[in-house]
């Protein structure tokens, strides 16, 4: 086995580019996945069939559908319609929507987690709908959800090297075409591998934190 | 789509379901292995598999595939078919997250079942053979239910790597045809029709497995109180 350092230095310059395209993914894509997964959660309360009936089926598919196919469908598919974005801006889209039907799960369950008594309080207060919501329910729901929001967006981390195969160049995007340059595979792989593990790690560690500082 | 294409397709259904069954059952021995690692007496072992668990989740499973097919050649001379690279790859990691859901089921297991062991002086393996797993194994069903059907999302990732999955041969087809809606919508159907199926032949397994041990699938018998003093007969 055969490690050449000069090889790592070379790409280093190559992979702050990928982690700055790939923490850009993960943001963007959290926060879409943060704001469609409460938005599938409100409507799944809706009491209409017509809306919660099509609203789960739709969800369901996305969630046991690969995020890889998915990714290939709006990558050619939009554009056969007439809509053009770039290849990161779908990429961002497409992780965010996948994920917000996990995200849409854990907001059921704050939502659902907020004692009954809360609810009746409300009525009592005579608040109207929208107040209840804002000012009672989701304050409580959302503080509940923090943790297992992080660790979507953990996972989300782990697949956003996906957005290589639609040409984006995040950090396994910038090790492959560094790799096929230089015909060197072992280090720029090997650099990358570590820093998912690194970065996956330390936010681990910071959600732990997190954590504690919320239940008190 | 002329039936050329849907032979293609049909042969990229194939190579999915073999690299599902063979990574799965994969991961399924490599999470027994480390799950049970994981409440081994000696420090040291514990560690060993604590670290396997941290750094198989930590990364991705995808730079796991490249991993396995481009450094693991070159470092160690060893030249995979890409079938059991794919398995390799995705068997590690996916019995990573695997291993979490036995090491949980296994610490929510009543201790007094390990005490009642120790009491009747089982040796550690008796107890985890005759005491521990067969009550912590229905219980792993659920969450090993959602991990297969992770599994059979990520065994689209190794189309990257070329090879003629499911995935892989919708990309064929597209460029066979010049048109991506149809195919791809039907490619994601195939999908959601094998993980459909899946969760299917889990929830059996997991009503079998549960009757085994004399509980009934669903909580309603939890109602039904054991008699106080009944002991381990």
């Amino acid at each position: 086995m055969k490690w050449d350092w000069s090889a790592v230095s070379d790409f280093m310059p190559y992979f702050w580019d990928g982690l700055l395209v790939t923490l850009q993914i993960l943001a963007l894509g959290s926060l879409i996945s943060f704001v469609l997964g409460l938005a599938w959660a409100l409507l799944m309360r809706v009491p209409s069939r017509w809306v919660t009936w099509p609203v789960g089926a739709i969800t369901e598919f996305v969630r046991n559908t690969p995020l890889l196919v998915q990714l290939f469908f709006l990558f050619y598919v939009l554009p056969e319609w007439g809509v053009t974005f770039s290849a990161l801006t779908t990429g961002v889209f497409a992780i965010g929507l996948h994920y917000s039907t996990y995200t849409m799960q854990v907001y059921r369950a704050g939502i659902e987690a907020v004692p009954v008594g809360q609810w009746e309080a409300a009525t009592a207060l005579n608040l109207p709908l929208r107040r209840t919501w804002t000012a009672v329910i989701l304050p409580q729901a959302v503080r509940r959800v923090v943790p297992a929001l992080g660790n979507y967006v953990i996972s989300m981390l782990k697949d956003t090297p996906l957005l290589m195969a639609i040409t984006v160049l995040e950090m396994l995007g910038e090790a492959r075409l560094f790799a096929q340059q230089n015909f060197q595979f072992t280090e720029p792989l090997t650099v990358i591998g570590v820093a998912f593990i690194v970065i996956s790690y330390l936010a681990s560690l910071a959600l732990r934190a997190l954590e504690r500082r919320l239940v008190h | 789509m002329t039936s050329g294409l849907w032979e293609l397709v049909l042969e990229g259904v194939w190579v999915t379901i073999q690299l599902l069954v063979l990574s799965a059952l994969l991961a399924t021995a490599v999470s027994f292995v480390v799950g049970v690692a994981r409440t081994h007496r000696l420090k040291f072992v514990r560690f060993l598999a604590g670290l396997y668990t941290e750094v198989f989740r930590g990364t991705s499973a995808l730079v796991m595939i490249f991993w396995v097919f481009f450094v693991l050649p070159p470092a160690f001379g060893w030249q995979l078919v890409p079938l059991w690279a794919g398995t390799l790859a995705l068997g590690l990691t996916y019995g990573a997250y695997g291993s979490e859901i036995v090491r949980g089921a296994l610490a929510a297991v009543d201790p007094a079942q390990r005490e009642g062991g120790i009491a009747l002086s089982f040796t550690p393996w008796q107890r985890m053979k005759l005491i521990l797993l067969p009550q912590a194994v229905p219980e792993m069903i659920p969450p090993f239910s959602n991990l297969l059907i992770e599994l059979l999302k990520g065994t689209a990732l190794v189309s990257i790597m070329g090879m003629g999955d499911l995935a892989f041969s919708g990309n064929l087809v597209r460029l066979a045809l010049q048109e991506s809606a149809e195919i791809y919508t039907y490619i994601l159907l195939i999908y959601f029709v094998i993980a459909f199926a899946l969760t299917r032949l889990m929830r059996g397994l997991e009503k079998k497995l549960k009757a085994g041990v004399g509980k009934a699938p669903k909580e309603k018998t939890a109602a039904v109180r054991v008699p106080e003093g009944s002991g381990v007969s």
